[in-house]
């Protein structure tokens, strides 16, 4: 038998996958399926006067309309932010906003009424950009009543340590400067779709394609008001999400609420259009970062002024602001260290939480000032890092927790495997090689409804049939959850993996996982399910030691046997037998709860987890200095995950960074119109094909993490952030270019090229 | 395409005219009586295609299934896929060709079947992911090779991308990167699979008994 852990583990639902046997939630198709389409706002911000849908209600097939005051109550997945409802009430906040919705016996007519419905809007004077958003504004332009005094900012997140500005101007060497990112998105494959099922024992089922089946149980109780006891909801195989799927939607709530009212099956599926609307991407970004150093080159002080671009609602924006800010801390040593970042209301689309969630953007404006440092210094880009690192064990100025730390291996690695002493800064013009580095976290110390539940609780089921089944809340959205968790269960219990099946994200079955976001299922699952793992033998060994009479500490698990020593040897069928005696099938619980974390200051909660990934990356670019046009030949990567549970999955999600990496430094860019985007398309959004792959080597850095399992942290996020950096500091070594807008589009670069000649 | 490509692929000019499609066949193809007569009653001319507004029965040979189905003149081959026929293995990312996940093949060609009406594809030959696996079950090269060497995450993409890789294997059973590199590029994996993709294919192209399906 293969041992589980750190053993390479194709995925346990791959046959499915290559088979097209896996089910995706468009797939369910139940009988007498209603269909759903929305009426979407023509216009950016304005006030609805009325909303006749006489038209539409006769036409024919059409079983059921809602319009917003059908659904009024506000939600969002943050509590502190629920500036959300299911449809538009009252008014519309961008132009693609859900203003009614028809369910219907056929798509096609469900299509046919939307357009029937006639919408009196009143137009109100529209907020497209963060500046217009940050000065004074009338009341008609007041996107939300609650904007900060009287202007269309929803957040300010500041935190200062140490005095920033002075050290700053103390140092022997600063560097300011200004940078700008455009909003990008997600871009999953598969396109958001529900369907909701009102079932004839008065409960409901939504099938819908979430990372976070718990938050949309929670959100669809108190939307619909109906008892959390009386919804389920399942997530069934899921085609990506990246964060886009982390918040409950208008979609979800609409689909449910119309099963409800007709008691009939309902499906909505987005047009790839649709998706481009619910965006919940990065945030488009301004900011503009100081940065000092002491001659020998050690980090003096860093501040950091950003505005982020929201759109019309909330999201995870109140994270996001300060993620902007805090998740610099590291991985480097900095103590006068502050920042403020303001996030603005606009009438787009609203951003959120997408992979490298807050600290993307501002991990490419650090890594790049720092670059510029070594320049003035004249040392080495990677010395400097090198002499900067924060150690293991740790805290950091705001108090995050550091453990384990290999971010100096990581380093090294690269380094060496790319040639970089050899190669930096002495390749033909044209060609370069860049470095960045990054930080983490494994998941939110802090959930985000406060209680005292744990994180995460898994059940670890035994029967007679010596089968183990895992059931845990954890969204498996392709990064491989539950076969890490099968995994786990198999080194545990000594059992092959074929022994084990994971019921995973279906809230009548499963205990509360909080999702998958914030990289937190490695770690917090993992750990669960090792518990519960290690409760369900623990029973057997004891329920083994009294019918066979050995020793409780010599009982081992290995190779689907239970041995004590030399007195026994009884496969695990046996073993089970006898756990089952006169008690038959039983289940072991195990759970995740995070320390207590942090400082006791306003904002010490952001960025808190219990365990910090860490990671870095060289690019090496060619740029055609006649056209401008960069090309990424190659890049190394290493990333400290603490230990790689299945070095498989690790390998993905690192080669999933660099893909995601390279299109937001590159080629990706949402384009808007007066809010209206105008490139919703796969198209004219363009994400990386496998002709701009650049080849890539992959390093893993095995920290062992004192409090993970088996040693693991994350990796599905952290290895995003050190990506664009390196390929920006790459172009500077190719032509000599600083880029400080992102994509670097061709033009950008031939610019800077043509500029640098003159 | 080279001769020795066209020889293995056994394209005649007669599967080469079908496998364009009728959408292609522009009028001034077919000014000539004689072309148009030697097709005529084959279903291939556009004027035989013509579906009337409220619909028609129309044939398709999915799988090596002959199945009959009623179709309007807007119906794609992914919907009759998926809605009438029940093979939700293809699916349906972007609606316009763009992204590739609805990716079949058509007399062996690989299509979007999103924007390929389903009439231009009723009686010929037809290939989806479900119809890859021999009936004991066992598991077309492609299939295996892409869970021996993890091409693919959270699997939205796979079905298109293996159907991508059979076309090139097909015609081409020891593809260079480059070539397998364009063969899927227009098979978007926002996982990033992209370089066990690769592996995966050049793996199963150089494993022997490529099954041939047609």
């Amino acid at each position: 038998m293969k041992t589980a852990v750190g053993k390479p583990m194709p995925y346990l639902d791959a046959r499915r996958k290559v088979t097209g046997q896996a089910k995706y939630t468009d797939d369910f198709r139940f009988s007498n399926m209603l269909h759903v389409r929305f009426l979407r706002s023509p216009l950016a911000h304005a006030r609805i006067k009325k909303i006749d849908i006489s038209g539409a209600e006769n036409w024919p097939g059409v079983q059921a309309i809602a319009i917003g005051p059908d659904i009024p109550e506000a939600f969002g997945i943050l509590p502190i932010s629920p500036d959300e409802t299911a449809m538009a009430v009252d008014k519309v906040r961008f132009i693609g906003e859900i203003v009614a919705a028809v369910a219907a016996e056929s798509e096609q007519s469900a299509a046919e009424a939307v357009k029937l419905i006639e919408v009196e809007y009143e137009p109100l004077p529209s907020v497209v950009n963060p500046q217009q958003a940050l000065e004074k504004s009338d009341v008609a332009s007041l996107i939300h009543r609650h904007g900060k005094n009287g202007t269309n900012i929803h957040k300010i997140a500041e935190l200062r340590f140490n005095e920033p500005e002075k050290a700053i101007k103390a140092s022997a060497v600063r560097r300011n400067a200004k940078f700008k990112f455009a909003g990008v998105t997600h871009a999953f494959t598969e396109p958001h779709a529900t369907v909701a099922v009102w079932n004839q024992d008065d409960t409901l089922t939504v099938i819908s394609a979430t990372q976070v089946p718990h938050y949309l149980h929670r959100t669809l109780s108190k939307v619909l008001n109906l008892p959390m006891h009386k919804i389920n909801v399942k997530k069934p195989a899921l085609g990506g999400g990246f964060g886009g799927k982390s918040d409950p939607f208008p979609h979800e709530l609409i689909t449910a609420y119309l099963a409800v009212k007709t008691q009939r099956p309902v499906k909505c599926r987005f047009s790839r259009e649709e998706v481009f609307l619910n965006n919940h991407g990065r945030h488009p970004t301004e900011m503009e970062i100081s940065l000092g150093c002491d001659k020998n080159g050690k980090l003096t002080g860093m501040d950091a002024d950003i505005v982020i671009d929201g759109g019309a609602y909330a999201s995870f924006g109140v994270v996001t602001t300060y993620y902007n800010g805090v998740l610099l801390q590291g991985p480097y040593r900095i103590d006068p260290f502050g920042f403020t970042t303001k996030r603005v209301y606009t009438n787009k689309p609203q951003c959120g939480a997408m992979r490298g969630h807050g600290a993307v953007n501002p991990r490419y404006a650090f890594e790049t000032v720092l670059d510029m440092l070594a320049e003035d210094l004249k040392m080495d880009p990677c010395d400097l890092r090198m002499k900067n690192f924060l150690p293991e064990n740790t805290l950091t100025v705001g108090q995050l927790r550091i453990t384990s730390n290999g971010v100096a291996d990581c380093l090294k690695a690269v380094r060496k495997k790319s040639g970089w002493d050899k190669r930096h800064g002495k390749l033909p013009y044209g060609r370069g090689l860049g470095v960045a580095c990054g930080f983490y976290i494994s998941g939110s110390a802090l959930p985000i409804i406060w209680n005292r539940n744990p994180q995460t609780v898994v059940h670890a089921k035994l029967d007679f049939d010596g089968r183990v089944v895992m059931l845990s809340g954890a969204s498996d959205i392709g990064q491989g959850s539950d076969t890490m968790i099968a995994q786990i269960a198999s080194e545990v219990l000594g059992i092959s993996l074929d022994r084990i099946q994971v019921e995973a994200a279906d809230t009548r079955l499963t205990p509360v996982d909080l999702g998958s976001y914030s990289s937190r299922v490695t770690f917090m699952v993992g750990n669960a399910s090792k518990q519960a793992a290690e409760k369900l033998r623990d029973e057997i060994a004891k329920a083994v030691s009294k019918e066979k009479k050995v020793p409780l500490e010599k009982i081992t698990f290995k190779n689907g046997m239970v041995n004590a020593g030399d007195d026994l040897r009884i496969s695990w069928d046996e073993a089970v037998e006898i756990a089952m005696a006169g008690r038959g099938a039983f289940v072991e619980s195990g759970f995740y709860i995070s320390p207590k974390l942090g400082g006791n200051f306003k904002g010490a909660g952001a960025g808190l987890s219990p365990s910090y990934s860490f990671g870095a990356f060289i690019s090496e670019v060619e740029v055609d200095p006649k056209t401008g046009m960069v090309r990424v030949v190659k890049i190394w990567g290493a990333h400290d995950c603490g230990k790689a549970i299945n070095p498989l999955a690790v390998e993905g999600q690192i080669e999933g960074c660099i893909h995601m990496g390279l299109g937001q430094a590159l080629s990706e860019e949402l384009r808007y119109h007066d809010g209206q985007i105008i490139n919703a398309n796969f198209t004219d959004y363009r994400i990386p094909t496998t002709l701009d792959t650049p080849q890539m080597d992959i390093t893993i850095v095995e920290s062992n993490d004192a409090e993970g399992p088996f040693g693991a942290k994350e990796a599905g996020e952290g290895p995003i952030h050190p990506v664009l950096p390196s390929i920006g500091n790459a172009i500077y070594d190719a032509v000599g270019v600083r880029m400080f807008e992102l994509p670097i589009t061709s033009d950008k670069v031939l610019g800077k090229i043509k500029e640098k000649d003159n | 395409m080279s001769d020795s490509h066209r020889k293995k692929s056994g394209i005649s000019r007669r599967t080469f005219i079908k496998g364009l499609g009728l959408s292609s066949l522009g009028a001034a193809t077919l000014s000539g009586e004689g072309l148009k007569g030697t097709l005529r009653g084959t279903g291939l001319l556009p004027e035989e295609r013509i579906v009337p507004a409220d619909g028609t029965e129309a044939t398709f040979l999915v799988n090596g299934r002959k199945r009959k189905v009623r179709i309007e003149p807007r119906t794609t081959l992914a919907e009759v896929l998926r809605h009438r026929f029940g093979l939700t293995g293809t699916k349906l990312g972007c609606g316009r060709g763009a992204c590739g996940a609805c990716t079949v093949l058509l007399d062996g060609k690989a299509v979007s079947s999103c924007m390929t009406l389903a009439i231009d594809a009723a009686g010929v030959p037809v290939e989806t992911i479900e119809g890859l696996q021999a009936k004991d079950g066992t598991l077309h090269p492609l299939q295996e090779a892409f869970i021996e060497h993890d091409a693919m995450q959270c699997g939205f993409c796979t079905s298109g991308m293996i159907m991508s890789g059979k076309a090139l294997l097909d015609i081409n059973p020891a593809p260079d990167e480059q070539e397998i590199r364009e063969s899927v590029s227009g098979n978007l994996c926002r996982c990033g699979t992209y370089p066990h993709v690769f592996e995966a294919i050049q793996a199963a192209g150089s494993k022997s008994g490529i099954r041939k399906t047609k």
